[in-house]
């Protein structure tokens, strides 16, 4: 405790329950702690008032009620360039896009880390349900231990030297306790509502929000036999996987989105319970990142996330020369969506992961998954 | 009524100002530092955002407050003692700046005097023209009062202001029109600290129509203001910026300007401000001005002693910075400094974690540091003098010592972020 006092901690606060609890218990392990509010996103509300207002309100109430200095600061050139542009780009190019994944890497590992050691910090910390492991100088990513909330999957481009000056406080805790944490200090933030969707589109509609910035170009929606069925509203408003929001209901089972064709804009759709063309047997993964590098083999076995919140499945990863990865499932996936992260764990070590660019059957790539 | 005993009293008054004194400029709190925890002081360079209190002003407040509770309008002895204190300061802020007691309009503070001043007389004049002209500089209480006036069918028209920081006076000379009903230009930018061409404007528009309205803020207590040689129809001044009280100020409005209140309710303030006065507010305004007035040279001096240390320090330690606006037009009291390859926001936030409270433009609802818009008028868009400038200033409290050492403090800042 007494020697905490010495190290600084800055504690990156959206105003949420989460780093509120983080940064109360950094503050009562005698941490020099200091909040940080970052502002991403430059968005006015129906009445004009900024939408970051009220969390950076909530932030400066919890501050006040553990006694901690806080501060602002504004990334909003950095996410556009970073973030926002690679999230447009995605879908342009027929994708869903993880832009979560890339805030992390981009802006709250490295701009917002910069920033906080520029004043002094020896650690950042973050609200992320996520621990990390320090063993004879040398740092793993562990999962959190609420396994519903586990936040390693948008963390897995971190680097070994970045978990070296991090800190998640939350990573022990289940959500529960967060909340009760919160509630027994009675934390302005309590009983706050977890924030839902991409933080810069919030509780929009995603459709009218990503139309703002995207020619939406509608198209015809086919069978893999061709066969016309309707029309779409522009590809990037649909994902692998799908069934919902397709217009094309009716008697008979549902329709499912199973592909994209970008260059001729059409959307695939099938029809069944469980179509056999959304499954897949491996992928080819880009923008790799392995956390602990040197450690890594060019073939093994190991566990794999395709989406967040799933479960993990049994995986064979080839480092190919580039760099690049591929995977093999040893059942068959569903749905496996170009754009989304696929990303590895040991146990509860996660190794790192990588962008879904490719989705294979029996060793040939899924044309139509685009 | 409400009774404290006189011994218990002082016992409790003579902690208030023990505990004003460290409050003052120099609270004290534990930093860490590299050989371990240190006493560091926090030094408060931010007296154009607010000022502490001056012990006079809080010794009188607590005695009104203390002593009279009644309402200034009430027709009994109650209320004609607290009638009594508002005439008497009344009298103070009119001499203060050579106007008669009629002409005060005492309101919350520099805020609703300039919204009085600008929304008020545009209302009650438009009949002779609906042309209002201010500077691309003013404070945002004089430019969205301006913003709201255009909605209402006004037309604005708002004057450059030049890399000295000052407005040019022909540039309004050629601005000015039949129709023009309003100029408002702040006697000094509360930025950067220059001084505006006020005594040029009176006499430019002693012959028009137009009201001249001066947001003086900033420049009370630091100029000698008499606005009946400067020719000035409107004044606004706030207490808090004279190490007086929060929530308490007053505009000037000379007796033949036609102004409307903007509230509606009793018939205070000759029916221009509605609302039962803020008797104990206005007393320690009355003290605060009665202070800046007496001691005008003095703080001049001091200031300018202060800011001469700081600067030189900071050119001892080698630190690359440059001066917005012309020096030379500059109040002592505030001094806003570029340090190129700098950004605004880990600068502050380096300051005040070290200690030192400074302050650069406005902050976002959202916390974030904004470019300032005075300073984007004066250099233009994009500029990097809008994202690494920082404004110091100063006042009561300060020595030359505590200069020093925020000199250190900013210069060992800068070296560490531009390294």
């Amino acid at each position: 405790m007494e020697a905490n006092k010495n190290i600084r901690v800055v504690v990156g606060m959206s105003g949420g329950v989460d780093s509120s609890v983080a940064a109360l218990l950094l503050k009562q392990q005698g941490y020099d702690v200091v909040g940080i509010f970052m502002k991403n996103w430059d968005d006015t509300d129906d009445r004009g008032v900024c939408t970051a207002t009220e969390d950076y309100e909530d932030v400066i109430r919890v501050c006040n009620q553990i006694d901690i200095p806080y501060y602002a600061v504004n990334f909003e050139k950095e996410y556009w360039d970073k973030v926002f542009t690679y999230f447009l780009e995605e879908y342009q190019a027929g994708r869903t896009p993880n832009p979560d994944v890339m805030c992390n890497k981009e802006i709250k590992f490295k701009a917002f880390l910069d920033h906080a050691l520029s004043l002094g910090a020896d650690y950042l910390a973050t609200g992320h349900y996520a621990q990390i492991r320090e063993e004879n100088g040398r740092f793993q990513l562990l999962r959190g231990k609420d396994a519903n909330k586990d936040q390693t999957y948008f963390l897995n481009q971190l680097s070994e030297d970045v978990l070296a000056k991090v800190m998640f406080p939350l990573g022990h805790l289940e959500k529960d306790e967060v909340r009760e944490i919160a509630r027994e200090h009675g934390l302005a933030t309590a009983n706050k509502k977890d924030s839902t969707g991409i933080c810069f589109i919030g509780e929009r509609n995603f459709k009218e929000f990503l139309s703002e910035y995207l020619p939406a170009q509608p198209g015809e929606m086919r069978t893999l036999e061709n066969e016309k069925i309707g029309m779409h509203d522009g590809l990037m408003y649909y994902t692998i996987g799908q069934r919902q929001g397709l217009g094309i209901g009716g008697p008979g089972a549902p329709w499912f989105v199973v592909g994209k064709n970008v260059e001729e804009n059409i959307l695939y759709v099938e029809q069944g319970h469980d179509p056999k063309s959304l499954y897949s047997d491996g992928l080819i993964a880009t923008q790799v990142n392995w956390i602990n590098e040197d450690l890594i083999q060019d073939t093994f076995e190991c566990t794999a996330k395709f989406r967040y919140r799933q479960k993990d499945s049994r995986v064979t990863v080839h480092v190919l020369a580039n760099g690049d990865v591929q995977v093999l499932f040893h059942e068959q996936e569903r749905a496996i969506t170009p754009g989304q992260a696929v990303v590895f764990y040991d146990g509860d070590i996660c190794l790192g992961g990588g962008t879904i660019d490719k989705v294979l059957k029996n060793d040939e790539e899924l044309k139509y998954v685009g | 009524m409400f009774f404290i005993q006189p011994l218990r009293f002082r016992f409790y008054f003579n902690k208030v100002l023990e505990n004003l004194a460290v409050l003052i400029n120099h609270e004290k709190r534990f930093i860490n530092d590299e050989e371990g925890t240190v006493f560091m002081e926090e030094i408060y360079l931010d007296h154009a955002a607010t000022t502490p209190i001056h012990e006079k002003v809080l010794t009188t407040m607590y005695q009104i407050m203390n002593d009279t509770f009644g309402n200034p309008s009430s027709i009994h002895s109650f209320g004609r003692k607290a009638r009594s204190y508002l005439d008497q300061a009344r009298r103070v802020m009119a001499e203060s700046i050579n106007a008669n007691e009629k002409e005060i309009i005492f309101t919350s503070g520099g805020t609703e005097a300039d919204n009085l001043a600008l929304i008020g007389t545009a209302m009650a004049n438009k009949d002779k023209g609906k042309h209002i002209i201010t500077s691309a500089q003013e404070h945002h209480a004089t430019l969205y009062a301006a913003k709201y006036l255009e909605k209402q069918g006004f037309k604005v028209t708002y004057l450059p202001v030049y890399p000295n920081g000052q407005i040019s006076v022909d540039d309004l000379k050629k601005s000015l029109t039949d129709d023009t009903i309003l100029v408002s230009i702040m006697t000094v930018n509360n930025e950067t600290g220059i001084i505006q061409p006020i005594e040029e404007i009176g006499d430019l528009l002693k012959e028009h129509q137009a009201y001249f309205h001066t947001d003086a803020v900033q420049a009370f207590g630091q100029l000698a203001i008499d606005v009946k040689k400067l020719n000035i129809d409107l004044l606004s001044v706030s207490a808090h910026k004279i190490n007086g009280p929060k929530g308490i100020g007053f505009l000037y409005a000379a007796e033949d300007v036609l102004i409307n209140a903007l509230q509606y309710g009793g018939e205070q303030e000759r029916k221009r401000r509605p609302g039962t006065e803020n008797v104990a507010g206005v007393v320690g305004m009355q003290a605060a001005v009665e202070i800046a007035t007496a001691s005008r040279h003095e703080r001049i001096e001091e200031n300018q002693r202060l800011k001469a240390v700081f600067l030189q320090t900071l050119r001892e330690h080698d630190v690359n910075f440059m001066i917005n606006g012309d020096e030379e037009l500059a109040v002592s009291s505030i001094v806003n400094i570029s340090f190129p390859g700098i950004n605004v926001e880990s600068m502050l936030t380096n300051l005040d974690l070290s200690g030192v409270a400074a302050s650069s433009g406005s902050a976002c609802t959202a916390g974030s540091v904004e470019p300032s818009h005075v300073l984007v008028a004066m250099y233009g868009e994009g500029n990097e003098r809008t994202t690494n400038s920082i404004r110091f200033s100063f006042g009561l409290g300060l020595t030359p010592e505590m200069m020093v050492e925020a000199a250190n403090r900013v210069s060992n800042i800068i070296k560490r972020l531009t390294n």
